[in-house]
């Protein structure tokens, strides 16, 4: 790397001195090199300076916020444990290593921090719901009545939200039934065929994801509704939220379909495989996962949009199973139409709504994601005593994404 | 197996072959393909380019009438024929800043963890509770916002009167941040409230899109950094940062574009109030999708005119962040990488 002979050209220039690789020098009387135990694993000194430091940023946080500055609750607490941590663990590192060490140490605390934080998010969320819905949702007329006959004041035992499951369910069925052929159909074009017309549907597809789902409503509402003259009805609603699904749908799945290996298109191919075969036969089921998550993302946020639904569905009391028959009430809908009424009993009904939907969110996600899985590694039962099979190279170079998830 | 070997004339002189003419044009069930996903193609690009199209028809009567003074009227009142959108975009933009500030550092910081710093047995759990997140529905985080999170953004938006008052974003007229008591209800309802759960709505779409760029990164050359004595950090900051940075941005810009448009929370929590407010925690405020909530029903032919005029200007404004953020990813190395 280090070339001695000085360029002809810079003759005259001063030409500095090439840096030199330099040996370490041995020490002769040093006594044998400990054998690290593991490569991988910290060494006690490591773990020692990582987790003492943060016990030190507690007591810290301690002394701070209960004796010596006048910040009280559990936010201030949790914040003072973190700078302190912090502080300690740089003061800690610099003693023992060099900048570029005490760097990694903070930046890996900063990371961890901060998903450790979105979980709290997440648990406060779910835990939050799930106080205030139990409730209701422990009287089994919740899942099977409806509100028809029901006035907002009634105690638990009488009304539930039959109607809003059905509602939703119908909905999202019907819009998941329009869009995901039709997205997935679209990321094949952009991908698989290309050209400059589908250049001009990509550039018009990603546009179309910044559709604020308000808009998709008031759209739906705008030409169903009042130019078409239809009623309010499920299947508008189920419109609306095919209008804002698709966009994002395709749009993920021609973002999952680039990442497929050409390599591995251009082996089926060669193979003599015509180009249908090739997407039905490689290039889907390499990107499944992703699919699926393009799935999931897309139906997990129609599922809970209230907006769209909002302008053209219109709130029913009682249970329909016809989308085209005039109102239907949804889940989030009726969320949204209880806590509005500033009802105490309506209020607790709309939480133990909002309960069923995340829920019926879960299940769905955990179905899917189940599938997803099931399929893409050949209903592979893994369980953990047993012996790890023996690797197949030659299959696992067609799954690429399962290593990276 | 015996392989067949070209067919020579009996004296062993050889055929005249003559090469096979390589066409590109695509044949029989190729064709079909080709033809069909074009169809496809075709409708989705009819439906989703009518509704854009629909809605710049539907905008331009009141863009007509109005013209600049609908960007310039802070007042939403139709009955006496004034009618701008001036307060309630900068409403719509005050929300999303609120939020992206909070959600694109915890989204990258936790699409890093997930998929650099996480144990491997729990990288996937990790990877489905992000998803989860984003499953979450809105609705859902419009509850938790307004009745789990308002009081104690509250108490922080009293915080920062105090002590960053002197900041016109922090800064709330006729609130009394230093009364013993200060009282929350004008704290509260404001577009910093309205915020946080937009943030933790957007925040997993962000992540989502940033954990899968980043576990696209070449393991090559992570591991050629770590040869070369990098540490974790410095294996992030110089090999996967570089190579994800189409995904940060086009994630943020998704985000970004959610956070825009995002109704339910923002009308649960916002105080609606037409005018401009330099204060992100004052109360009260609108943003473009509240008012079209809010206001749909009552609205006659020309008034739903100009709340379609609204939302054009919004899709506009998000269509503008989007396109730049696809001209991005469509730049960086991790678009079209062949394995």
């Amino acid at each position: 790397m280090t070339t001695t002979a000085p360029d002809p050209r810079l003759d005259d220039a001063v030409v500095p001195a090439a840096p030199r690789t330099h040996l370490p020098s041995r020490d002769a009387d040093a006594p044998p090199a400990q054998p690290r135990t593991s490569l991988g694993r910290m060494s006690p000194d490591e773990l020692f300076v990582r987790a003492g430091s943060w016990v030190a940023g507690l007591g810290l946080a301690w002394l701070i916020t209960q004796r010596l500055l006048p910040l009280t609750g559990l936010p201030w607490f949790l914040v003072v444990w973190f700078c302190s941590g912090l502080l300690v663990t740089v003061v800690a590192t610099a003693m023992t290593g060099t900048a570029v060490e005490v760097r990694d140490r903070v930046a890996a605390a900063v990371v961890t921090a901060a998903a450790l934080f979105v979980g709290a998010a997440l648990v406060s969320v779910v835990v939050y719901v799930a106080v205030k819905g139990w409730r209701p949702v422990l009287n089994l007329n919740f899942f099977l009545d409806d509100m028809s006959g029901v006035g907002p004041k009634d105690p638990f035992d009488e009304g539930g939200i039959r109607h809003a499951i059905v509602g939703s369910l119908i909905q999202i069925g019907i819009a998941v039934a329009i869009t995901l052929p039709l997205g997935v159909g679209t990321a094949v074009f952009m991908t698989e065929v290309g050209g400059r017309f589908a250049r001009v549907v990509r550039t018009i597809v990603e546009a179309m994801t910044a559709l604020p789902s308000i808009v998709a409503g008031l759209f739906i509402y705008t030409v169903w509704i009042l130019a078409l003259g239809q009623p309010r009805s499920g299947f508008a609603a189920a419109l609306a939220l095919s209008v804002m699904m698709l966009p994002i749908i395709a749009r993920a799945a021609d973002v999952v379909l680039r990442v497929v290996p050409g390599g591995l298109r251009e082996a089926s191919l060669a193979l003599g495989a015509s180009r249908w075969r090739t997407v039905w036969h490689v290039v889907l089921p390499t990107a499944r996962p992703g699919l699926a998550t393009a799935l999931i993302l897309g139906v997990a946020r129609g599922i809970g949009e209230t907006s769209p639904v909002l302008l053209t569905s219109g709130a029913a009391d009682f249970t329909k199973l016809n989308p085209f028959d005039g109102s239907m009430n949804s889940l989030p809908l009726f969320i949204f139409g209880g806590v509005r009424s500033g009802n105490a009993i309506a209020i607790q009904r709309a939480y133990g709504a909002a309960l069923v939907l995340l829920v019926l969110v879960l299940v769905l996600f955990v179905v899917a994601r189940l599938l997803a899985r099931q399929r893409s590694t050949g209903r592979r039962p893994r369980r953990p005593g047993r012996a790890p099979r023996p690797a197949r190279p030659a299959r696992r170079s067609l799954r690429p994404s399962r290593r990276t998830r | 197996m015996t392989t067949t070997t070209p067919d020579l004339d009996a004296d062993g002189v050889e055929v005249d072959v003559k090469p096979r003419a390589i066409s590109r044009r695509t044949t029989g069930s190729d064709r079909v393909f080709v033809y069909g996903a074009r169809t496809i193609g075709a409708s989705v690009l009819v439906i989703t380019g009518g509704v854009g199209l629909f809605l710049g028809w539907q905008a331009r009567p009141t863009l007509e009438r109005y013209g600049l003074r609908f960007f310039l009227e802070q007042q939403w009142s139709p009955d006496t024929d004034v009618v701008g959108i001036a307060a309630v975009l900068v409403g719509t933009f005050q929300v999303a800043l609120v939020a992206m500030v909070i959600a694109f550092p915890l989204a990258l910081l936790t699409a890093l963890y997930i998929s650099e710093y996480a144990p491997e047995r729990i990288r996937s759990t990790l990877v489905s509770l992000v998803d989860l997140m984003a499953a979450v529905p809105s609705v859902i985080y419009g509850l938790w916002g307004a009745l789990l999170i308002m009081p104690h953004a509250a108490d922080l938006a009293i915080w920062f009167d105090r002590h960053l008052g002197w900041l016109p974003i922090f800064a709330v007229p006729g609130g009394r941040a230093d009364s013993p008591l200060p009282a929350l209800s004008q704290y509260g309802f404001s577009a910093f409230c309205a915020g946080i759960p937009v943030s933790m709505m957007v925040m997993p779409m962000a992540c989502a899109v940033m954990r899968q760029v980043f576990s696209q990164t070449p393991p090559g050359e992570k591991e050629a950094a770590l040869a070369l004595g990098a540490t974790r950090w410095g294996v992030v900051r110089a090999v996967v940062l570089p190579f994800g940075r189409g995904g940060i941005i086009g994630g943020t810009m998704l985000a970004l574009g959610r956070a825009l448009g995002e109704t339910i929370a923002v009308l649960l929590i916002l105080s609606p109030a037409f005018e401009i407010k330099w204060s992100l925690t004052e109360k009260g405020g609108n943003t473009v999708s509240a008012l079209i909530a809010g206001q749909f029903n009552e609205a006659t032919a020309s008034q739903l005119s100009a709340l379609l005029a609204a939302g054009f200007v919004l899709f506009l404004i998000t269509l503008l962040i989007n396109t730049l953020a696809a001209t991005v990813v469509n730049r960086s190395r991790s678009g079209a990488e062949t394995g």
